[in-house]
C-alpha cells in the first residue's frame, strides 16, 4: 500500500475545508474552458467570478505610487539614472531611495530579519500610532507573507489538542475553520445575529464559553473579524468595548482580523482597532493578550498577489514572542517586497507630497465605487423573492438569506448536496455567476445564504443583477409548491 | 488565576521543542553584537545577496515592468529597459490573471507552471506534468506542506540525513512526527551508505515507528555532497522496497563546483529505472529561485513537482493549499524567468550569461579557497564543498575546550563558535545544528563572502583557532574525541 495515499495521510488534512476555491469554483473553471472551446454552448458567455476577495483579477486598478515604489525597490540600479525621473515621480523615488536605505546593501534580494526589516516596521509601528493614538512596538511586529500565514502560526502555538478550543463568529471566513481543523482542535461557535444587522452580542459569547467548558474545552482566544467577513458588519466601539472585557476577564486571547480595516461603507460607523479599544479602556500588556492582522490583500490596494500583511502581537511575555520569533524564523522570512508593500500600505502619500492628489483620487475613486456597488448588489438582493440582504456596511461580501422551498430543498437532498450549494451550482449553470455557498462559511442551522463579492467592475453590475434576478425568478418558479 | 492561553506553560509543546539554529542563539549573539557596533560577516544562512552578489540584471527589470505595468506605455521606457525585458514583462503579464496584485490559481499561474514542467522535461529527458507542479512561497512553504500531509503522529517516521538542514527537524517536531535519522559517512567525502538506511529504519520499527518518507538534500546541505547516480539508484530501490516516499530537497542543482558528479535529479533516476519503481515510488522533488546563482532569497519563490501521488492525495495537497489562497505572484514570475531563460541572440543574453557565469565560478573558486583553508589547520578535518553554499568543517576539540564548554553550560561547538564570533566577528552555525556523531563537533559557514574578503577571513579564522587550541590545549598531539 502507497505510503502517501488517503488513507495513510494525515487525517486533519482530510478534515479541513476551504469553499472559496472549493467544488463551485472548478466547476467553474471546467465552464470556462467549455465556453473558450466550444463558444455559444451556454446562455452567457463569460464567467462572472463573485467568490473571492481578489479585486485586481477583476479589473480593479493597483495604487500608481506604490507600484512605482515597488517597481524601484525591485530595480534600484535605476535610482541613479536621469531617465528615471522622467518615468517616476519624484516622491516615489524619495519613497524608494528612503526604503533601500533600510535595507542592508539595498539587497532586497536577501533574506531579511525572520519578523521583517526594522525600518519598516518602524513605519508601521508609525502608521499604527496615528491610526489609532497609542503607541506601537516595531518589535511586536511580524510580516508575514499575507494575513493567513500570521493566522496559521498563532492556531499553531495556541491549539495542543482537540480540548483546545478557538472561538469563531458564525458565519466566519472559513481561513479559521480550516486553520482550526488542520492544527486538531476544536471550533467553538458563537453566533452572528443576522436580525439585529449581524451583531456581536457578549451573552452569546459567554453562553458558548460556558457551553464549551461544560463539554471539557478549553477555550484559548476569541476571533473577530471587524469589518466582517462574510456578514460586512462593522463593530460599534462600545460592543467592541464588551468583547473586551469579555476577554480580559475569560483570559482570552482576542484574535483581532482587521483586515478590512480600510473598507468602510458608511458615513454613521468607523473602524476602531481592538488594540486602541483595549488601549482607550486603560487595559495594558498585563490586562490582555490581542493579536491584530492586517493585509495588503484588501482596502483599496487590493495587492492580493503579493501576499503581504503582519500581525501586531501585544500583552504576552518574552518567552512567547521567542517562540514566535522561532516559529517564523523557520520559513527565515516573509517576501520583500509584500514587506515594503504594508509598510506603503501604513503610510501612504500625505497632504503635500507630490503624489498626493492623484493617490487621494485614485483611492476615493476606489472605496466610493465599492460602497456604490455594495448598495447595488445590497438592493439588488433585497428585491427578490425569499431574500433578505443584510447591509454591507464594510469589507467586500454580501451574505443574503434564501428562504429555498421546500421542493427546492428536497432536491438538493436528492443530488447529496447542501440546499445552497445546489442553488449556487444552478445559478452557476444558467448564468456563469459563481457564489459561494453559506455552508462554506457556516449559518444558523436551518438558514441558507450565499457570499457574493462587491468586486465586478461598476459596468459589470447591471449584467449581474439582471442575470441573478431573471435565474432566481424562474428558481423560485421551479420549485413552487 | 488560571493559566491564560498564552503563558508559556500553556502553549502548544511542539513548537517548544522545534529548534532552528539557523536563526538561533549565534545568530542572536551576532546580532546583538552588530547592534554594539561590532563588524559581523554574517555566514550563518545561505543569503548570498546579503553579503554583495547582486541580483541578475535581467529578471529585476522585467519584474519591476510588471509591477508598474503604465510604464509599458510609457514612450520612454526603452531609455531604461531593454527590449526583451519589455518583451518578457508582457509575456508574463498575460500569464497572470488581472496583474500581480491578483491572487493567482492555488498552485500557481499555469503558464509558469507550464514553463517550469518543459525545464524539467528538457533538464531530465523525461515530461512532467504541469498539473503536479505547485509553486510556494519558497522551497520551505513546500517542504512544510508535504510532511504536515504526511506525518500523522508521532509513530510517523520520516528519515532525515545527519547532518541536515534543520527545517526538517523543525517540521517534523512542529507536526508531532518522529525524525528517523540516518548518518552520512564523514570519511566517505558525507557519503550515503545504504546500510546506514537499512539499520536505521529497522531500528525505528523496533521502536513502533512507521516509517513513511524519506529525505535526501542534493547537492547535500550543510555538507555539500553531490550524490552520484548509482547512490540515487540505490536510494529508490531501497524506497521501493521499504514503501518510503522520497522528498528530494534540490534547491541547490545549480551549485556544482566540481566535474566528477554533476547534478542528476531523483525523478530523472528514476525514470530511467523503468517500472515497477518509476511508476511506483512516490516522489516529491523540491526547487527554488532562492540559491543556485540567482540568490533571490527576499522573493520566497520555490515549487515542488510530485510524481506517482495518487490524484486524490494531490487533491487533498490543493486543498490546502487553497487555503493560503496563492503563492506570490512576483516570485512565480522570478521562477518562470529562471526555468526559461534567455537564450543566444536575445538582447541581455551576454549580460545574462556573464553575470551568471562570473557568480558561478566564483562560487567555485570560494569552495576551494575554504577547503582549503580550514584544512591548513592542524585540528581541522574539511571535507570538499562539492556543490551547495556550505563548508562543514570537523573542529577537533581538546578536552580542556569541552570541559570549559560544559562549565560555561554550552555544548562544545557552541562555545566554540561564540568565541569565535566574538573574537573575529565570523557568524557561523555550530554543527550541533545539524545533527553530527556524538562527540564529533563541527561548524557550518557559507561560501558567500565576497571573494577579496576570503583570505582575510580564512586568516582570521585561522589565528583565533591557533589561539584556541593554544588556550586550551597543552599538547602538540590530538586525538579525535
Amino acid at each position: 500500500m502507497a505510503s502517501v495515499s488517503l488513507d495513510t495521510i494525515n487525517p486533519k488534512v482530510l478534515k479541513c475545508e476551504y469553499a472559496v476555491r472549493g467544488e463551485i469554483v472548478t466547476l467553474a473553471q471546467a465552464l470556462q474552458e467549455e465556453l473558450k472551446s466550444k463558444p455559444g454552448s451556454h446562455s452567457f458567455d463569460e464567467i462572472l467570478y463573485c467568490n473571492i476577495g481578489n479585486p485586481q483579477s477583476l479589473g480593479q486598478p493597483p495604487i500608481t505610487f506604490f507600484r512605482e515604489v515597488l517597481a524601484l525597490c525591485d530595480h534600484p540600479s535605476i535610482l541613479d539614472k536621469s531617465q528615471t525621473r522622467s518615468l517616476f515621480s519624484a516622491d516615489a523615488i524619495k519613497r524608494a531611495r528612503q526604503i533601500l536605505d533600510q535595507i542592508p546593501g539595498r539587497a532586497t534580494g536577501a533574506y531579511s530579519h525572520s519578523q521583517g526589516i526594522k525600518g519598516l516596521r518602524d513605519t508601521i509601528a508609525a502608521g499604527i500610532e496615528s491610526r489609532d493614538g497609542f503607541a506601537a512596538d516595531p518589535n511586536d511586529i511580524f510580516l508575514t507573507d499575507g494575513a493567513s500565514p500570521a493566522v496559521h502560526l498563532m492556531m499553531q502555538l495556541l491549539i495542543r489538542s482537540e480540548k483546545d478550543g478557538i472561538l469563531c463568529p458564525i458565519p466566519q471566513y472559513p481561513l479559521y475553520s480550516a486553520s482550526i481543523a488542520l492544527r486538531g482542535g476544536t471550533l467553538v461557535p458563537y453566533y452572528l445575529d443576522e436580525a439585529a444587522g449581524w451583531g456581536l452580542e457578549v451573552s452569546e459569547l459567554k453562553k458558548q464559553w460556558a457551553d464549551a467548558k461544560s463539554k471539557g474545552i478549553t477555550p484559548r482566544a476569541l476571533v473577530v473579524i471587524n469589518p466582517g467577513n462574510p456578514t460586512g458588519q462593522v463593530l460599534a466601539e462600545n460592543n467592541q468595548r464588551g468583547i473586551v472585557d469579555f476577554c480580559k476577564k475569560e483570559g482570552l486571547v482576542l484574535l483581532a482580523d482587521e483586515v478590512y480595516q480600510e473598507n468602510v461603507y458608511v458615513p454613521e460607523k468607523k473602524f476602531h482597532s481592538f488594540k486602541k479599544v483595549a488601549r482607550s479602556m486603560g487595559y495594558g500588556e498585563k490586562d490582555i493578550s490581542v493579536v491584530s492582522f492586517q493585509s495588503v490583500s484588501k482596502g483599496y490596494y487590493g495587492e492580493c498577489g503579493k501576499r503581504g500583511g503582519y500581525m501586531e502581537v501585544t500583552g504576552f511575555g518574552p518567552e512567547i514572542r521567542e517562540q514566535i520569533y522561532k516559529l517564523a524564523s523557520v520559513n527565515l522570512c516573509s517576501n520583500i517586497s509584500g514587506q515594503i508593500l504594508s509598510s506603503l500600505v501604513m503610510s501612504p502619500p500625505k497632504v503635500g507630497d507630490e503624489s498626493y492628489e492623484s493617490f487621494s483620487a485614485e483611492k476615493d475613486g476606489i472605496l466610493s465605487s465599492l460602497a456604490r456597488r455594495a448598495k447595488t448588489l445590497e438592493d439588488a438582493f433585497n428585491t427578490l423573492e425569499g431574500v433578505t440582504c443584510n447591509k454591507a456596511e464594510g469589507a467586500m461580501y454580501l451574505f443574503p438569506c434564501i428562504s429555498l422551498p421546500e421542493k427546492a430543498i428536497k432536491a438538493a437532498e436528492a443530488v447529496k448536496t447542501t440546499p445552497d450549494n445546489f442553488y449556487c451550482r444552478r445559478l452557476l449553470n444558467a448564468t456563469g455567476i459563481v457564489f459561494v455557498p453559506g455552508s462554506g462559511f457556516r449559518q444558523a442551522p436551518g438558514t441558507w445564504h450565499c457570499r457574493c463579492t462587491i468586486l465586478p467592475q461598476e459596468d459589470k453590475i447591471p449584467a449581474v443583477v439582471s442575470r441573478l434576478t431573471e435565474f432566481h425568478r424562474s428558481f423560485m418558479e421551479e420549485f413552487r409548491e | 488565576m488560571a493559566p491564560r492561553a498564552l503563558d508559556y506553560e500553556s502553549l502548544n509543546e511542539n513548537v517548544k521543542k522545534v529548534q532552528y539554529a539557523v536563526r538561533g542563539e549565534l545568530y542572536l549573539r551576532a546580532s546583538e553584537l552588530q547592534k554594539e557596533g561590532k563588524k559581523i560577516i554574517f555566514t550563518n544562512v545561505g543569503n548570498p545577496h546579503a553579503l554583495g552578489q547582486k541580483p541578475l540584471s535581467f529578471p529585476r527589470q522585467v519584474v519591476a515592468l510588471c509591477q508598474a505595468p503604465f510604464l509599458l506605455d510609457d514612450p520612454n521606457v526603452g531609455l531604461l529597459f531593454p527590449a526583451d525585458a519589455i518583451a518578457k514583462a508582457k509575456h508574463y503579464l498575460a500569464l497572470t490573471a488581472g496583474g500581480l496584485g491578483a491572487y493567482s490559481d492555488s498552485r500557481g499561474m499555469p503558464g509558469v507552471r507550464k514553463e517550469v514542467a518543459d525545464f524539467i522535461e528538457r533538464r531530465d529527458g523525461y515530461p512532467s506534468d504541469p498539473e503536479l507542479i505547485f509553486l510556494t512561497d519558497g522551497a520551505s512553504k513546500g517542504v512544510m506542506q508535504i510532511l504536515n500531509t504526511i506525518i500523522r503522529g508521532e509513530s510517523d517516521g520520516v528519515l532525515v540525513p545527519v547532518p541536515q538542514y534543520p527545517l526538517y527537524s523543525a517540521a517534523i517536531s512542529l507536526f508531532g512526527g518522529s525524525l528517523v535519522p540516518y548518518y552520512l559517512e564523514e570519511t566517505e567525502n558525507w557519503g550515503l551508505d545504504v546500510n546506514n538506511l537499512r539499520q536505521s529504519v529497522a531500528q525505528a520499527r523496533y521502536k513502533g515507528i512507521t516509517v513513511k518518507a524519506m529525505v535526501i538534500i542534493n547537492p547535500g546541505n550543510p555538507t555539500g555532497q553531490c550524490l552520484s547516480e548509482s547512490n540515487l539508484r540505490e536510494i529508490l530501490r531501497f524506497c521501493y522496497q521499504e514503501n518510503l516516499a522520497l522528498l528530494g530537497d534540490e534547491v541547490y542543482q545549480q551549485n556544482i563546483y566540481q566535474d566528477e558528479r554533476p547534478f542528476i535529479s531523483a525523478r530523472k533516476v528514476m525514470m530511467g529505472m523503468g517500472p515497477p519503481i518509476s511508476k511506483e515510488v512516490q516522489l516529491v522533488s523540491f526547487h527554488t529561485v532562492s540559491k543556485g546563482y540567482w540568490g533571490e532569497c527576499g522573493q520566497r519563490g520555490g515549487y515542488f513537482e510530485m510524481t506517482n501521488i495518487p490524484p486524490k492525495t494531490v487533491d487533498e495537497i490543493y486543498k490546502v493549499a487553497s487555503v493560503s489562497l496563492s503563492p506570490n505572484v512576483p516570485a512565480q514570475i522570478f521562477m518562470g524567468l529562471m526555468v526559461n531563460p534567455l537564450k543566444p541572440g536575445d538582447i541581455s543574453y551576454e549580460q545574462f550569461i556573464r553575470e551568471s557565469k562570473g557568480v558561478l565560478e566564483s562560487l567555485r573558486r570560494r569552495a576551494r579557497m575554504m577547503t582549503d583553508g580550514f584544512n591548513s589547520c592542524k585540528n581541522v578535518i574539511c571535507n570538499f564543498t562539492e556543490g551547495a553554499m556550505y563548508s562543514f568543517p570537523q573542529i577537533q576539540l581538546p578536552p580542556k575546550a569541552i570541559e570549559a564548554a560544559k562549565r560555561a553550560g554550552k555544548v562544545p561547538d557552541v562555545f566554540y563558535c561564540l568565541k569565535l564570533l566574538e573574537a573575529t566577528g565570523i557568524s557561523t552555525v555550530p554543527g550541533s545544528g545539524f545533527g553530527q556523531k556524538d562527540g564529533v563537533f563541527h561548524l557550518r559557514t557559507t561560501i558567500l563572502p565576497a571573494e577579496e574578503e576570503m583570505p582575510e577571513i580564512m586568516d582570521s579564522f585561522k589565528k583565533f583557532n591557533n589561539e584556541f587550541m593554544e588556550q586550551y590545549d597543552d599538547r602538540s598531539g590530538y586525538s579525535r574525541m
